[in-house]
This record gives C-alpha cells, sequence and structure tokens, in this order.
C-alpha cells in the first residue's frame, strides 16, 4: 500500500479539483481529506457518512475562581500572552494548553480540561471508503486531527487491502502540512503560473525536501503565463522533481465543480479530462515502481 | 482604522484585495501576515530595507547536572521531551517554548538558547505604502508568534490593512482579532461557499464586524454566495469580475487597480462604507 500527499504552497491552485478526478480514475482506494480547517473533497465526491466520533487533543487551562487568590504568578509563567494581566482570566484562544500555570499555581487553582478539536467521519464513496475531518473553529492542534484523519485511512487501507490512500493536503508550510506529509511515500505538487503560484511552491518543496520525500508535480491553469509555466518546469528539472502534467485554463472545469461533477467522469473526450488521465497514468506508474 | 483581509479558502483573493485596497488609498500601512507564504511582495516590487528575525526559546539540557528524574519529560504536553536509555533528547520542531521543563527541572539543569523561527522584513516602494512582512522559517510549525511580532509594527498615525493568512485556525485568529473590521473575500463555487461560512462563524464568535468580496464573480452563479449572505444579513461590499486579463495581470504581479482606475474607486467607496460601518459600532458601543 502507498500514500501519496496533494499539496501545493498556496492555496487555490487546485489540490481537491486534482484529487477528487484522480480518484475517480484510481477507482479503488481510500480518500483521506487532511485539509481539516476548511475541507472540501466531500463536496465533490458526495460521500455517505458511516461514523462521526468527537476528537478531543487541545487542552485548556481553567480556573477555579473560588481558589484563586490573584498572586498573578499564572500572567507571569504564561508565554502566549493568555493570561489577562489585571482579572487573569485565561484567554481560550491564546492558551497553548502547555500546563505552565497549573504546575506554578500555588493554590491548585488551576487545570487543564481536554477539549472537542474537532469531528472525524469514517464515510464512503463511490471509489473506495474515506476518512474526513472538521476542525472546531478557532481551534488549535490541527496537526493532530491530521495525523488522526492519515492514520485513520491508512488503516482502512492495510484493513481492506487497498493499493493507494490518497491524501488531500491544505496551503501553507506550516503544522498541518507538516502533519499531512509525515511517513507518506509519495507528494503530489499543484502549482500554478503566476509569481505567487510559484514562490509558494519553492518554499514547500524545500519542506519536502527537508523530509526526504519524493515529489511529483502538476502545473494547473498552465497557459495562462506559459512564460511562469516553463520556469516552473526549469525549476522543477533542477530540483529533479518529474513534470507529470499541466492542465489548461479552462471554464469547463469550474462548470463541472459548480454541479459537484467530475470533469474525468462526465466529459471523457475533453481535453483537460484527457490530461488529467495522463497525469493519473504517470503518478499510477510512478507508485508501481515505489515497490 | 485597522481591517484584516481573510478567507477560510485559500487562493480566494486575498492578496488581491490588499494589495488593491492598499494602492487606493492615501496613508496607508500593509502588513503581509500570511506568514507561512507571503505574497504581497510580488505585487509591490518592494525594496527590502530593514529585517529582524523572530526568535524563540528551545530547552538545553545539561547532562552533567541531569539526574534522569523524566519530570520534564512528562511535563511536556507536546511530546518535544524523550528519554533515551538516561539522557534527555529534545526535538525542537515541536517544542512550543513554553519554558515548563526549564521550571519543573528540580536540578536547574535546564537553560534555554534562541532558535529563528522567522523574519519581519520592512520595504518601501513606489506606490509609498508602508509594507512590513512576516516570514516562517521553512520547516518552523508555529506561525503565530511571528505574526505578533508583526503587528507591533503597526502604525497608529495610517490605516493599517493586514494580509492574514487562510482557514479559521490561531494564525488567522492572531491576524484578525483586534481588528475594527474583516473583509471576507470569496469566490462563486461550492468550496467558496463552505469555506466562507466557517469564515463568517469565526467572525461572529469574534464579534468583529465584516463584509464579503466576492472574487472571480460571474453573473450566474454568484447567487450561492449572495443567498447566504442574504438570509445572513451580511454585507456585499463588492463583486470584482472574472476575466481572463485578470488572471493574467495576477501571474505577473501586476496589481489591477494600475490598469483599471474604476476598480480603485469602487475600493476606495468600499473603505468608506467600512468607515462609516466602524464608527457606527464605535457608536452604539
Amino acid at each position: 500500500m502507498k500514500k501519496i500527499t496533494v499539496i501545493s504552497g498556496k492555496g487555490g491552485t487546485g489540490k481537491t479539483t486534482v484529487v477528487a478526478n484522480l480518484s475517480y480514475l484510481f477507482n479503488d482506494l481510500v480518500l483521506a481529506d487532511c485539509d481539516v480547517d476548511a475541507p472540501n473533497l466531500h463536496l465533490l465526491l458526495n460521500p455517505k457518512n458511516e461514523e462521526s466520533k468527537v476528537f478531543k487533543s487541545n487542552k485548556l487551562a481553567v480556573k477555579d475562581q473560588s481558589k484563586c487568590i490573584d498572586c498573578g504568578i499564572c500572567y507571569d509563567v504564561c508565554r502566549f500572552n493568555a493570561v489577562d494581566p489585571i482579572s487573569y482570566d485565561i484567554d481560550s484562544y491564546k492558551c497553548e494548553g502547555c500546563g505552565v500555570c497549573v504546575a506554578m499555581c500555588p493554590e491548585d487553582a488551576l487545570s487543564l480540561k481536554l477539549l472537542d478539536t474537532g469531528m472525524i467521519y469514517n464515510s464512503t464513496t463511490r471509489f473506495g471508503p474515506m476518512v474526513h475531518a472538521n476542525l472546531k473553529i478557532g481551534s488549535d492542534n490541527s496537526g493532530k486531527l491530521v495525523s488522526e484523519v492519515r492514520e485513520k485511512a491508512t488503516k482502512k487501507a492495510e484493513q481492506l487491502n487497498k493499493e493507494v490512500v490518497l491524501i488531500d493536503g491544505s496551503p501553507g508550510i506550516g503544522c498541518p502540512v507538516i502533519s499531512s506529509i509525515t511517513g507518506v511515500d509519495l507528494v503530489l505538487f499543484v502549482t500554478e503560473p503566476s509569481k505567487s503560484g510559484f514562490s509558494d511552491l519553492k518554499r514547500v518543496a524545500q519542506v519536502i525536501k527537508h523530509f526526504n520525500i519524493p515529489a511529483l508535480a502538476v502545473i494547473n491553469k498552465y497557459d495562462i503565463n506559459e512564460k511562469i509555466s516553463e520556469k516552473i518546469e526549469e525549476y522543477l528539472i533542477n530540483e529533479e522533481i518529474e513534470l507529470v502534467g499541466k492542465i489548461s485554463f479552462s471554464s469547463d472545469i469550474v462548470d463541472y465543480l459548480r454541479n459537484a461533477e467530475l470533469i474525468v467522469e462526465k466529459d471523457k473526450d475533453n481535453k483537460v479530462s484527457q490530461e488529467i488521465k495522463s497525469i493519473w497514468k504517470k503518478v499510477d506508474k510512478r507508485l508501481q515502481k515505489l515497490n | 482604522m485597522k481591517i484584516t483581509v481573510l478567507s477560510g479558502k485559500g487562493g480566494t483573493g486575498k492578496t488581491t484585495v490588499s494589495v488593491n485596497l492598499a494602492l487606493s488609498l492615501d496613508n496607508v500601512q500593509l502588513l503581509d501576515a500570511d506568514v507561512e507564504e507571503p505574497n504581497s511582495q510580488y505585487f509591490l516590487h518592494p525594496n527590502f530595507d530593514k529585517e529582524e528575525s523572530i526568535y524563540r526559546k528551545i530547552p538545553k539540557i545539561d547532562q552533567e547536572k541531569c539526574t534522569s528524574c523524566r519530570k520534564c519529560v512528562d511535563f511536556c504536553e507536546y511530546n518535544a521531551l524523550a528519554m533515551m536509555i538516561d539522557e534527555v533528547l529534545v526535538f525542537p520542531e515541536i517544542c512550543h517554548s513554553c519554558g515548563g521543563c526549564k521550571l519543573i527541572c528540580p536540578e536547574n539543569a535546564i537553560t534555554e538558547t534562541d532558535r529563528e523561527l522567522g523574519v519581519l522584513k520592512h520595504a518601501t516602494n513606489k506606490y509609498n505604502v508602508d509594507f512590513w512582512q512576516g516570514e516562517l522559517n521553512i520547516g518552523e510549525e508555529s506561525s503565530v508568534p511571528v505574526i505578533e511580532a508583526l503587528k507591533k509594527k503597526a502604525d497608529p498615525n495610517k490605516d493599517i490593512i493586514i494580509d492574514a493568512q487562510p482557514g479559521t485556525t490561531c494564525p488567522t485568529i492572531e491576524a484578525v482579532v483586534d481588528s475594527d473590521y474583516g473583509i471576507l473575500v470569496t469566490e462563486p463555487t461550492p468550496f467558496g461557499l463552505s469555506d466562507l461560512k466557517l469564515a463568517a462563524e469565526l467572525m461572529d464568535e469574534l464579534k468583529i464586524p465584516y463584509g464579503v468580496i466576492i472574487n472571480r464573480a460571474e453573473e450566474d452563479s454568484n447567487y450561492i454566495i449572495e443567498e447566504f449572505c442574504n438570509e445572513n444579513d451580511i454585507d456585499i461590499l463588492l463583486k470584482i469580475p472574472f476575466k481572463r486579463k485578470y488572471a493574467k495581470l495576477y501571474s505577473e504581479g501586476i496589481p489591477f487597480v494600475l490598469k483599471e482606475k474604476e476598480l480603485k474607486n469602487d475600493l476606495q467607496k468600499v473603505f468608506r462604507q467600512i468607515g462609516s460601518v466602524v464608527n457606527e459600532e464605535n457608536h452604539s458601543n
């Protein structure tokens, strides 16, 4: 079984659209939506939910006002500015649940409380099982929820003897992205030919290099700016990242997306569908070679 | 006035709105708080003239003093410390720099060293926008301290526009939390709508007034966003139409307002509208 994560650095380059269309082509796989902050894959694949579970991992310091003597030690030791300098109340957005105030409080007035981080779902799509989640708004620790989604999907694939786990990642280079690529066999970058798209690709590619994971790339909407596309291609060659295909800019792909449909399924002869199919073949070949 | 531009979904046009709004106003400061992928720079042709490192603290164990009592390992909520036979190992990437291990150690065997987390950069540019950006170092996980430091650069004598990170977690909250107003940028797709709902929920929770800009607006599909905004009494501030020309300008890092005066007028109008909402808000409080 092989795991592949699709990421981009920059948001809105087409990760989820590519993942959904690839899942049709793979046809028999396990899907994981690790963009728990803004999950969208379910909107395209319309999964049937089989099990929902509350996921708890965030901790928050809570104060027992009756024991508090207003000594202010909690304020002094908190490095996250989570304690109000006057009321010594705890700001739940700022608190990172480190427990320093709890350990230092002379009156035992503080304790750490386990909080809901979000919901985690086991579902089925017409292409196989899907694990996805919803991070609670304003929640910390999305990394742990991402890990949980990734691990659940992996277990599912092992149980059912599936060859491929396809993971939709999140934008950026921080905590959730790092969690979504931990232990995967391959990364697929979906980039776009804009100055910002290119710059973000370079940043996220450095992260992948740091973790020593082989990577492939797709240039989406490549004909919006062919000059920058060429520069990206040069960069990919230098970095030894295989370009597995380019997708044309087309309003068709957006029209299908608006109807929650997959272009590769509904319009097989469309130029974009052909392009995605060719990408899938190369990705599949690379996954086979990993064995 | 301090305005933060944010969105649930990435790639909807936060940077487009932030930069073009900044270029439409006088006496303005732009703070790029999307520190994982700061992109405003590509539209401003900045000459970076100042740079400051942001550090965080990482524990250092004095193995001579350490008695392998494990108290620090047991204390750490993030599993950033581990016991290898009788030695404590530190994993700096996952350490949150809370300082707890140092306080807890009964032998005073823990000191702290600085580790660079990111940088702040200031730039001048021909557009007269006072510009600061935060940048998270590659391989680092927590953006919040960089955003906190960036916000300290806010000039109280200027109008401030903050370009936030997408999403609804800590980095986005840190960017928006003390703003007077939030501009939520979205696009008329099911993804855009779903993520707009999350961003709106966040703003309701933070009790910050907000309005919506629909980017890549198209007549026949705007309704999904409009319906949601109407039902929830959310102002639609502006629609930026979908044009291939815009996609091309964006790709080359050319701000749209330089090519279309009308958009500049529209953004000035949006700014005035926000001003009156914020004024009313201040009066009613």
